[in-house]
């Protein structure tokens, strides 16, 4: 079998997917859950509801404020207790709905039973405005409103859906239950992504580390018509937008562009999943697949989870904090972004909860740039780290701009290959954003 | 509660170090230094262990005398330019003047631009060049080989290449200047020359090893030596009885040595792959320019120190390959 991989850059990370044989468990619920109303790209949600009223889970709390942004539902079912600024996973204070739980009542028109519903009655139109009803985001991390990804610009065409389910972060492997689990669900849910974009067909893209999940989408595929399989060679971050599509379309998005301009949209596996639910079964989102894993953790699992719950809750179930822990993660060790408490409650962009020993969570000491290139070698990008970070570290603003920083996606393959642990991708971040203001300021 | 680690990402790391990149290089040396103990005894030993010592303590002693800062000799870059620069030197080398170039390797050409990662030049090579510069004599007096002697008998004779030189500026042609020599003898390191550039196939081994263990690319070392072979081939072509013949200049010299560690080294070589190429053809037509028409009989130290000087500027203009552009 050929394996298809990206063409530039890329480092091979310990895998590490300790929970990937699992299965996905329903995690009980809080006593209390706090639903953000920015838990997604773009602006917070408008709250619909006040103190005291009365939610079922599915009920709809909060109305998108703006073209890129989303509804969101309540998870379960309560009283709202307040409405009030709550530390959330970055650490800063955002608003957030509290609801007291007090049973599990689920809207009526949520069609609970497991039954596969295979025929597509929505027209296209109908499916977007479903997609966007039920707020569904993009789960892979970025939390881009999905609706707005399944209105094909005017004058574009969509050739090819491109499934995303390579799961590249080390230790993640909730795409992967996913995907063992719902595997009708995904190909149906390709269906409804095909309708709506009009694109004759659909391939998804898992990486090799999934032998199972690649024969069992294999075999199901062949249930259904348009959707074709690409096994994909382990490499990060095979998983990031630019690199699947350089992986299996063997092109690349030009500079500044949305993948619409290859004729690809592409989609988290386990959001096709949870487009499926809201069309067919008219299920909004508001629990997803979360993985809970580290080195010393006693039980590495994937957990259901309603949005809203605590953090500290779902490590709880898994086996509670180590007392090794010294570091823990909202995400994967890549890209995850550490949390300051595990209070903060669990999100849609929520994909896993990563606790990582003090000796792991400490960097290396920085040494001198010993100019190796294996930054350059790394960088996904074709970009040149150690030339980026120098520059913003002396501010160099314009410079930075020719030597394309703006099309960093922050992968941080250069910081973990430095032998020198220089931490390359933190000053190229100032970089960023320094950078970005200028052409900001220069566009005004 | 113990308090949490906060950072940005990315959270893990590789197990890359600088130490162990340094390390690779030395285990990579180990070949052509057994060839020089084999055929130089403890002429060659002498100068290795001097070069490798002064250049540490030199270093040591710099960074916490003159230039107060933290010592840091334990990164290895230190005793790999002192192994390195013995490398370039003849067996039996004086010890004052193996220390006069080790201070000059470390303290000019490396800690004077701010250490690690900053000079520009090789130091391990300006070291040698300015030995060879300041004691013309000395630098190239070259013991015989002899395989398995304790030390070497006193007896010096030219290098090959400087025979070469000589008998073709006397109007000697090349056949019978090289006579008997065979290329095997050469290929395995039965010559007079620095004390570990002897030897291409032990070098080639440490090569071999270096690219297994991704510390180089096969980008300099392969446009380094294609560049040698296809210019002195070209010479030859034209006229054999001036010109010595291609595989001749590949074995002989510093070439290997040059082209496998010298060149390769990370700080002042190119960084993208297409800039290591064009620094590899650069060295490698310099190197045979000196030789054909130089002073010198060989020219690989000066090729390198010459190209080094052009890395900011191939660096400047040769960029990777970029996503989408």
């Amino acid at each position: 079998m050929k394996l298809k991989q990206f063409k530039i850059g890329g480092v091979h990370p310990k895998e590490n997917k300790l929970s990937s044989a699992q299965a996905t468990i329903a995690l009980p619920q809080d006593a209390t859950v706090t639903i953000h109303l920015g838990q997604h790209l773009g602006a917070p949600a408008t709250p619909i509801v006040k103190k005291g009223d009365a939610v079922k889970v599915g009920t709809k709390i909060a109305e998108p404020s703006g073209f890129i942004s989303a509804n969101i539902h309540s998870s379960v079912s309560g009283t709202v207790d307040k409405i009030d600024d709550v530390v959330d996973a970055s650490g800063y204070k955002r608003k957030a709905v509290l609801i007291k739980v007090d049973g599990d009542e689920w809207e009526e028109n949520i069609d609970r039973t497991g039954d596969l519903s295979k025929t597509i009655t929505l027209s296209k139109e109908e499916i977007i405005e479903r997609v966007k009803e039920c707020g569904i985001v993009g789960l892979g991390g970025a939390t881009f409103p999905t609706h707005v990804k399944l209105m094909v610009p005017a004058g574009k065409t969509a050739e090819t859906i491109v499934v995303n389910a390579v799961e590249c972060e080390p230790y993640l492997t909730s795409d992967h239950r996913v995907m063992l689990e719902k595997t009708h669900e995904i190909m149906i849910g390709c269906q409804i992504v095909m309708k709506a974009t009009s694109a004759p067909k659909t391939i998804i893209g898992i990486e090799a580390n999934k032998p199972d999940a690649i024969k069992l989408m294999s075999s199901i595929a062949k249930e259904y018509s348009g959707i074709e399989i690409a096994p994909l060679k382990v490499q990060y971050p095979q998983g990031g937008e630019k690199q699947l599509l350089n992986a299996i379309l063997g092109k690349d998005v030009p500079p500044g562009k949305l993948p619409i301009e290859l004729g690809a949209v592409v989609i988290n596996v386990g959001t096709v999943a949870a487009i499926y639910e809201a069309v067919q079964k008219n299920k909004p989102l508001f629990e997803r697949v979360i993985t809970v894993t580290g080195k010393d953790i006693s039980k590495p699992s994937n957990f259901l989870v309603r949005v809203g719950t605590s953090i500290s809750s779902i490590i709880e179930a898994a086996g509670g904090i180590p007392e090794s822990t010294g570091k823990i993660i909202n995400g994967g060790p890549m890209m995850g972004k550490s949390l300051t408490t595990p209070n903060a409650a669990a999100t849609k962009g929520t994909s896993g909860i990563l606790l990582m020993t003090e000796s792991d969570a400490i960097r290396k000491e920085e040494q001198n740039c010993i100019r190796c290139g294996k930054c350059i070698t790394a960088c996904a990008m074709g970009l040149e780290p150690h030339l980026l970070s120098k520059m913003a570290r002396i501010g160099k603003h314009e410079e930075l701009e020719k030597e394309f920083i703006m099309d960093c996606i922050e992968c941080g393959s250069c910081s973990y290959i430095c032998p020198s642990s220089r931490p390359l991708l933190d000053y190229i971040r100032v970089g960023k954003a320094e950078t970005g203001k200028l052409i900001r300021e220069r566009n005004k | 509660m113990k308090l949490l680690t906060i950072s940005p990402s990315p959270h893990i790391q590789s197990n890359e170090s600088t130490q162990r990149i340094m390390l690779d290089v030395l285990i990579a040396l180990v070949p052509a230094f057994i060839i020089s103990i084999l055929f130089f005894g403890l002429g060659a030993l002498k100068v290795v262990l001097t070069a490798a010592i002064a250049c540490v303590l030199f270093e040591a002693l710099i960074q916490k005398f003159l230039l107060k800062t933290k010592i840091q000799v334990m990164d290895g870059s230190a005793l790999l330019t002192g192994v390195l620069l013995a490398f370039n030197l003849p067996a039996g080398y004086p010890i004052w003047m193996t220390l006069v170039g080790s201070l000059v390797a470390v303290g000019i050409a490396k800690l004077s631009f701010g250490g690690l990662g900053q000079n520009p030049f090789n130091p391990a090579l300006v070291g040698r060049v300015f030995l060879l510069i300041s004691f013309p004599v000395a630098t190239t007096l070259w013991p015989k080989p002899a395989l398995l002697q304790l030390t070497t008998d006193g007896t010096t004779g030219a290098t090959i290449l400087g025979l070469l030189k000589e008998g073709v500026s006397a109007g000697v042609p090349v056949s019978q200047i090289l006579g008997t020599t065979g290329l095997t003898d050469l290929f395995m390191g039965q010559m007079g020359g620095s004390l570990g550039e002897i030897s291409t196939l032990a070098l080639l081994l440490g090569g071999v090893y270096l690219l297994y263990r991704r510390v180089i690319t096969w980008h300099i070392p392969l446009s380094f030596l294609l560049s040698v072979f296809v210019l002195s081939g070209i010479f030859w072509m034209v006229n054999p009885e001036m010109y010595a013949p291609p595989f001749f200049h590949l074995v002989t010299g510093g070439v290997m040595l040059g082209a496998l560690f010298m060149a390769t080294d990370m700080v002042t070589s190119p960084m993208s792959n297409s800039g290591q190429i064009l620094f590899g053809i650069g060295c490698g037509i310099l190197t045979i320019l000196i030789r054909v028409f130089g002073v010198y009989p060989e020219g690989v130290s000066f090729a390198i120190l010459i190209m080094n000087a052009v890395v900011p500027l191939i660096d400047k203009f040769l960029k990777p390959k970029r996503y989408g552009r």
